[in-house]
């Protein structure tokens, strides 16, 4: 069966702030740019930032890009290549200044200049201190504001939107250049090929793997799951940040205010466990050192409710008058999502997902990358990934606040600058291979057939479920064996989903089985990949690798300085080494990681 | 929702609905998907053209609605975001 063809220059899959400002580089340079989305634009996930966006200005007290770039390594731990660690910070400024002049509703100083505010890892004197105020924002909506105020340049540059559109499959020829996407128009069911000279993916995160995460139900890493069925591999995929503290069930954030007011964490038999792992800062002690010692609440069997898989958050004590004044919003996040009243009932708690530091793997130019012919990072012609769906790599092992804003505007804009270069020195257009829509076809044509399959709704359960038991915030050797076999178990339950209803327009449900198939691609990354790599590193955090002289806080340098590769083909992994070069700065040798 | 006669809600506005409760912030999914599981079945015009005037919304504001820490500018809205609050 042949599917209608559309052409364009470019093809940006994804209109987040990544997405969006990739597209706008493309729309002023007067190129035929189509930007598809499954929702509308600034409904897009950038939407929930709130922290703000990083970058050395300088504006409150002395600053400087290569604090920000020695403060990212640092956070990274040493895993961000340095060259690109350096092209985004020393960029950052002039991105958000050229967002300001867009027009974006930064806070302002008296004298006129962008407020920044303090955020945690962000110091002076290369990581020496005291903090830095380098965070710029706009009240605490600063994703909106970067979402409509890129949304408008747009529009105002006419970029052409293909609002609820989802992108299926990445089209490849033989010589291995992307030619474009397949994808579904929800509101007619109707399937294309969009036959693009370049493709660029900024298609967000992918928290969605995770039974407990911060992420919207879009966040199904569409972008990689398209990538690996197409044989380019996903980078790091081990690493994902979390956050301590999250309704056990819903996922929603439940900030660390809670227990800088007093809030105290309980195991099943009611004990404060947290004055057996840090007797001094009891459940003030750091982030790693809470999630870590309730994922071990919970593996050691004390953990509470039915399936004992949360700690409970106790805030009684604290007092209503308390509660509401300092904590706002709490209580109705407890009510709406836990079903308690915290002034009379504990919060059940699990640590949370809230960013996938892997992902697609690119240089600072947003340009796709994967070994060929001996070289480690040879351009995939015609194919580029920006924002939380690139692996650039800017955050490493773990991201540090109010850099992933930055990461989206800085690579955003240099992917659609690579793009037009790629376009100028290759005018032509490459013909589409005959066979461009079959990986499309056959999903859909087993998803409309099967029969006596699962329930997509099932298998998606049991594969966030399996992700939070054996692949959640600390590690554990034995429940990472474990999890891989189940993860292939999973495979196969994926590949027999039945979705009843066979109706073509806005279908929901079969957009969720789409979805499951890029959902299963990112899970068995994460859980072959963290199961592989046999050290502790910035968020990946494993039970047998601890500080021990040598390996600060777990850390192998000697053997594990590198990147992962992960490729979708027999489970395979593969090695590329850091780029501990910057592009002009002095390389930042590794050190222990201790704030 | 009204004394008035009960306009049937069609399938497609169903469908095109029940895709538009996809957002951009976790806390409105999770609000909007309780309230389709418990009214999406009985959900009349009036009720439909509401819910759609309340989504027009950006993710923060309606957040902000929904939880109760901010009343609704258009007061035509206040039962539909009284249910909303409720499921
Ligand atoms: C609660 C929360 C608060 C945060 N706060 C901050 C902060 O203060 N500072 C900071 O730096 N970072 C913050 N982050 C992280 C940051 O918000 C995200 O990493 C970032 O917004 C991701 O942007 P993006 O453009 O890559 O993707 P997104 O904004 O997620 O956009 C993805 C886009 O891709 C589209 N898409 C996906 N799949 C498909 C498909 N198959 N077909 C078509 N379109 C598709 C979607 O429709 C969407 O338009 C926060 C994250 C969370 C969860």
């Amino acid at each position: 069966m042949a599917l209608p063809i559309r052409t364009f220059d470019a093809v940006v899959v994804g209109a987040g702030g990544a997405g969006l400002r990739a597209a706008l580089q493309l729309a002023e340079a007067g190129l035929r740019v189509a930007v598809l989305s499954k929702v509308f634009p600034t409904r897009s996930h950038t939407v929930a930032a709130q922290g703000g966006i990083g970058a050395a200005l300088g504006n409150m007290g002395e600053d400087s890009w290569l604090w920000h770039m020695y403060d990212t390594v640092k956070g990274s731990d040493w895993l961000g290549d340095q060259d690109a660690i350096e092209y985004v910070c020393r960029e950052a400024p002039r991105v958000v200044i050229e967002l300001e002049h867009f027009g974006m509703p930064f806070d302002r100083n008296d004298d006129g200049t962008v407020y920044q505010r303090p955020f945690g890892g962000h110091m002076q004197n290369m990581g020496a201190g005291p903090a830095v105020q380098r965070s710029c924002c706009a009240a605490d909506r600063t994703g909106h504001a970067l979402l409509h105020t890129l949304y408008q340049r747009n529009v105002r540059a006419n970029t052409q939107f293909f609002v609820e559109w989802m992108a299926l499959d990445l089209v490849r020829d033989a010589s291995g250049q992307v030619l474009g996407v397949t994808a579904l128009e929800m509101e007619t069911g109707e399937v294309y090929v969009l036959h693009a000279r370049a493709t660029l993916f900024a298609t967000g995160g992918a928290g969605r793997i995770f039974a407990s995460t911060t992420n919207a139900f879009i966040n199904t890493g569409d972008g990689l799951g398209m990538a690996a069925r197409a044989g380019i591999p996903l980078e790091d995929m081990e690493f994902w940040q979390f956050h301590p503290t999250g309704v056990a069930g819903a996922g929603v954030l439940i900030t660390e205010g809670v227990r800088g007011e007093g809030g105290m964490l309980l195991n099943s038999t009611g004990e404060r466990f947290m004055e057996r792992y840090a007797p001094n800062a009891k459940d003030l002690a750091s982030r790693d050192v809470v999630s870590r010692a309730m994922a071990t609440e919970i593996k050691e069997g004390r953990g509470c409710g039915p399936n004992r898989d949360y700690v409970l958050l106790k805030l009684d004590h604290l007092g209503p008058e308390v509660i509401e004044k300092r904590l706002p919003g709490i209580r109705e996040i407890a009510k709406k999502f836990a079903n308690v009243d915290p002034v009379r009932d504990p919060i059940p708690v699990v640590p949370t997902v809230h960013y996938m530091m892997g992902g697609i793997p690119t240089n600072y130019r947003g340009e796709v990358v994967a070994p060929r012919g001996g070289d480690p990072n040879a351009v995939v012609p015609g194919f580029y990934a920006a924002g939380e769906c690139g692996c650039a790599s800017v955050h490493g092992a773990n991201r540090l606040g109010t850099n992933s804003l930055t990461d989206l505007v800085v690579i955003g804009k240099a992917a659609g600058d690579s793009v037009i270069r790629f376009l100028a020195e290759n005018p032509g257009r490459k013909d589409l291979p005959a066979d461009a829509a079959e990986p499309t076809l056959a999903r859909l044509a087993r998803l409309d057939g099967q029969k006596n399959g699962e329930s997509v709704h099932a298998v998606a359960e049991e594969l966030r479920r399996t992700m939070q038991a054996h692949c959640g915030v600390f590690r554990f050797p034995d429940l990472l064996a474990e999890g891989v076999r189940r993860v292939r178990e999973l495979v196969q339950r994926v590949a027999r989903t039945e979705v009843k209803d066979k109706s073509r327009v806005f279908n929901t449900a079969r957009v969720e089985a789409l979805e499951l198939d890029n959902l299963i691609e990112v899970a068995r990354a994460t859980m072959v990949s963290a199961e592989a790599r046999k050290e502790s590193r910035g968020a990946h955090d494993r039970a047998d690798c601890h500080d021990r002289p040598g390996f600060p806080n777990g850390r192998d340098d000697a053997n594990w300085l590198k990147h992962t590769l992960w490729y979708h083909d027999g489970d395979r992994l593969d090695y590329k080494p850091v780029n501990l070069k910057p592009l002009t700065a002095e390389s930042i040798a590794p050190k222990a990681r201790t704030y | 929702m009204s004394g008035r006669a009960r306009t049937r809600v069609s399938e497609a506005d169903l469908r095109r609905l029940r895709w538009r409760c996809r957002r951009g912030m976790l806390e409105n999914d999770l609000v909007l998907e309780r309230f389709l599981d418990r009214h999406a079945a009985t959900l009349d015009a009036e009720g439909l053209a509401l819910l759609n005037a309340l989504l027009e919304l950006g993710d923060n504001e309606l957040w902000d609605v929904l939880s109760g820490r901010r009343e609704c500018a258009d007061a035509r809205l206040g039962p539909m975001v009284r249910m909303l609050r409720e499921a």
